[in-house]
């Protein structure tokens, strides 16, 4: 193969704009798995769930899917609420959940999964947005819109997210939920309350990460298998819980992914992240920004 | 009850079924039932690492998998009778899970899980792009029609699939009473202090995800010979994974007759729900079973069943005191 400069450009500029969204996609698993320490595998259903409920408002209403991703997001929040209730009460509680509640939310995923291909089929289906199909070419570079646009909302989301969680009394809250739950009883703040309201939050998270989804590319419900490998190996090599160090991980793991399908065949990307994920856990378990 | 009593009783058992099935004189039924007991094989497989141990393995599919795809690459290299390929399978599947276990058992449970389940998506992405085994394409392997002196080749491999579950059941059963069952249930109950007592807690581990794996490549390595064409989409199917987490969860973790219950009832509603309502709706309903058993009956099956009987709770086995000092601690440590 005769080396390309432009390739490489390119390979390395999409890289970086799809390990935005990457971030956006991680974000959700940063907060519940890094910070609150549950493992929700089922956290990419979710994501699938939001693009299709993108796909049905933008078919029947023309509607932007970030738009309607923005307006369901109460509904996800409420849902992450509800599933924090029934995790807490019948696992964290119990001390269970290790084994069921890892196989509680595997539940999940699969019962979200099945669901989606019973209504839905296994059919890829797309949204229509005025800036899906035009590309913008900077000099050499194509930047194709519907790359670029959830890549811009996906950190401007990671932006807010780290505002609310380092200035507000709730976010600090989730912080110090995660280091000392005793310390929070004695200011008279409820450790199950800030638990339910951050899992409310990184549910959400997946509703605007869905319509990122389904802008970029076209979904159908299994996809969401493929980013559970991804979505941990950013969680872990990000540092667990650190928004910045997820965005700088997703960031590298979008590039070396561009870089692979670009040199050798797109059917070998997946591998990548669990490679960096298996070198990560064996090399710096504590990730590159880790607390 | 001794062991190889216990092995004997097995075989009498698994003898009388595969009489009772040819005497219902409807090959269908050798087909239904092969799929029974190949869930028998990799619920116990799971629950040797995931019921004993308390470590959750989510790559169920692949271990079954790499033992089909150990049986497609040999047909095509020579095609050799089906112990041979299902030994084969086992040492393949045996030989990743320990890998497997190798590098990712220093962790902590959750990141076990995590592993395997990517592991999971990178054999597959590996088995895509190898075309010597079909690749994405898939493989054809052609089963002989007839096999002296069983007939037709369904009932050869239901014989097959029976002394595997046999075989699986009694190690099972042999592992949890002996010393290297007592270590596993330290394990799940507390590492820490296992370790602290002296329990060799790493290469208990990793006996227990080797064991499980091979179980696992064993069951899937007559598979091929099964369905006659085998893609990677089929051989990696979501519904093993499920299947062989959700069987013993319901059954019940903590002894042998869980995974064995589970996989029976579990199997057979299958079988029957496929034929009757449709194959996406079964696996629906085992979705919810599984969320709904491990929510509202923790200890399965047998929890029910014990409660029933004695009229008081089962012990919470595999339970772990929330420490709130301990949550904090940096998670991904080994410590």
């Amino acid at each position: 193969m005769i080396f390309s400069f432009d390739l490489l450009i390119n390979a390395v500029v999409s890289g970086i704009l799809i390990g935005a969204f990457y971030a956006a996609v991680t974000a959700g698993m940063s907060l519940s798995f890094g910070i609150l320490d549950i493992v929700n595998i089922a956290h990419p259903a979710f994501i699938i769930l939001g693009s299709y409920i993108a796909y049905i408002v933008n078919v029947t209403f023309g509607l932007d899917p970030i738009i309607t991703s923005i307006i369901v997001l109460p509904a996800f929040y409420a849902l992450g609420a509800g599933i924090y209730q029934v995790y807490y009460v019948s696992f964290e509680k119990r001390g269970q959940e290790s084994l069921r509640g890892l196989a509680f939310f595997f539940g999940l995923l699969f019962i979200t999964e099945v669901t989606l291909v019973l209504y839905f089929g296994v059919d890829y289906r797309y949204v229509d947005a005025p800036y899906i199909g035009p590309t913008w070419h900077p000099g050499d570079l194509d930047i194709p819109l519907r790359i670029l646009v959830p890549c811009l909302v996906s950190l401007l989301l990671i932006a807010v997210l780290q505002l609310i969680l380092s200035r507000s009394f709730i976010g600090r809250a989730i912080m110090a939920v995660a280091q000392d739950q005793l310390a929070l009883r004695l200011l008279a703040v409820d450790p199950i309350r800030i638990k339910r309201i951050a899992f409310g939050i990184s549910i959400a998270t997946a509703s605007l990460a869905g319509a990122f989804l389904i802008i970029i590319q076209p979904v159908e419900p299994s996809v969401g298998r493929e980013y559970i490998g991804r979505v941990f190996a950013i969680c872990v090599l990000g540092g667990m819980g650190s928004l910045p160090g997820t965005v700088i991980a997703a960031m590298l793991i979008g590039v070396v992914e561009s870089l692979t399908a670009t040199f050798y065949g797109p059917s070998w990307a997946p591998a990548v992240s669990f490679g960096f994920l298996l070198l990560t856990l064996a090399v710096r378990p504590a990730g590159l920004l880790g607390r | 009850m001794r062991s190889d009593l216990f092995a004997v009783l097995c075989v009498v058992v698994g003898g009388a079924v595969f009489a009772a099935v040819l005497a219902l004189g409807n090959d269908y039924y050798f087909f239904a039932g092969y799929v029974v007991l190949q869930y028998v094989v990799l619920s116990t497989a799971w629950n040797i690492l995931g019921g004993y141990c308390g470590y959750v393995n989510f790559g169920s599919a692949a271990f079954f998998a790499l033992g089909a795809y150990a049986t497609v690459a040999m047909h095509r290299l020579d095609p050799m009778p089906i112990p041979v390929v299902v030994i084969l399978g086992g040492v393949v599947s045996g030989v990743v899970g320990f890998g497997m276990g190798y590098l990712t058992l220093r962790l902590r449970g959750a990141f076990f899980a995590i592993a395997t389940l990517a592991l999971a998506v990178v054999l597959q992405t590996l088995i895509v792009n190898w075309g010597y085994v079909g690749g994405s394409r898939g493989a054809y392997v052609v089963r002989p029609e007839t096999i002296a002196p069983f007939g037709s080749y369904i009932r050869y491999l239901f014989l097959i699939m029976m002394l595997l579950a046999v075989g699986a059941v009694t190690a099972a059963r042999a592992v949890e009473r002996s010393r290297l069952g007592y270590g596993f249930a330290t394990i799940r109950d507390d590492e820490l202090a296992a370790e602290a007592s002296g329990v060799p807690t790493l290469r208990l581990k990793l006996i227990a995800t080797t064991i499980s794996g091979a179980l696992m490549g064993m069951a899937g390595a007559p598979f091929p010979y099964y369905i006659g064409f085998l893609q990677p989409s089929s051989a990696f199917g979501l519904d093993y994974t499920v299947n062989s987490i959700a069987m013993p969860l319901i059954g019940g973790t903590t002894s042998w007759v869980g995974p064995l219950i589970g996989a029976v009832l579990l199997g057979s509603l299958q079988q029957v729900a496929t034929v009757t309502i449709s194959s996406a709706v079964n696996l629906l309903i085992v979705g919810f079973l599984l969320v709904g058993f491990v929510i509202v009956a923790p200890n399965g099956i047998i929890g029910l069943a014990r409660t029933y009987i004695q009229h008081r709770p089962v012990e919470e086995l595999g339970r772990r005191r929330l420490d709130v000092d301990a949550h904090g601690s940096a998670p991904g440590s080994t410590s």
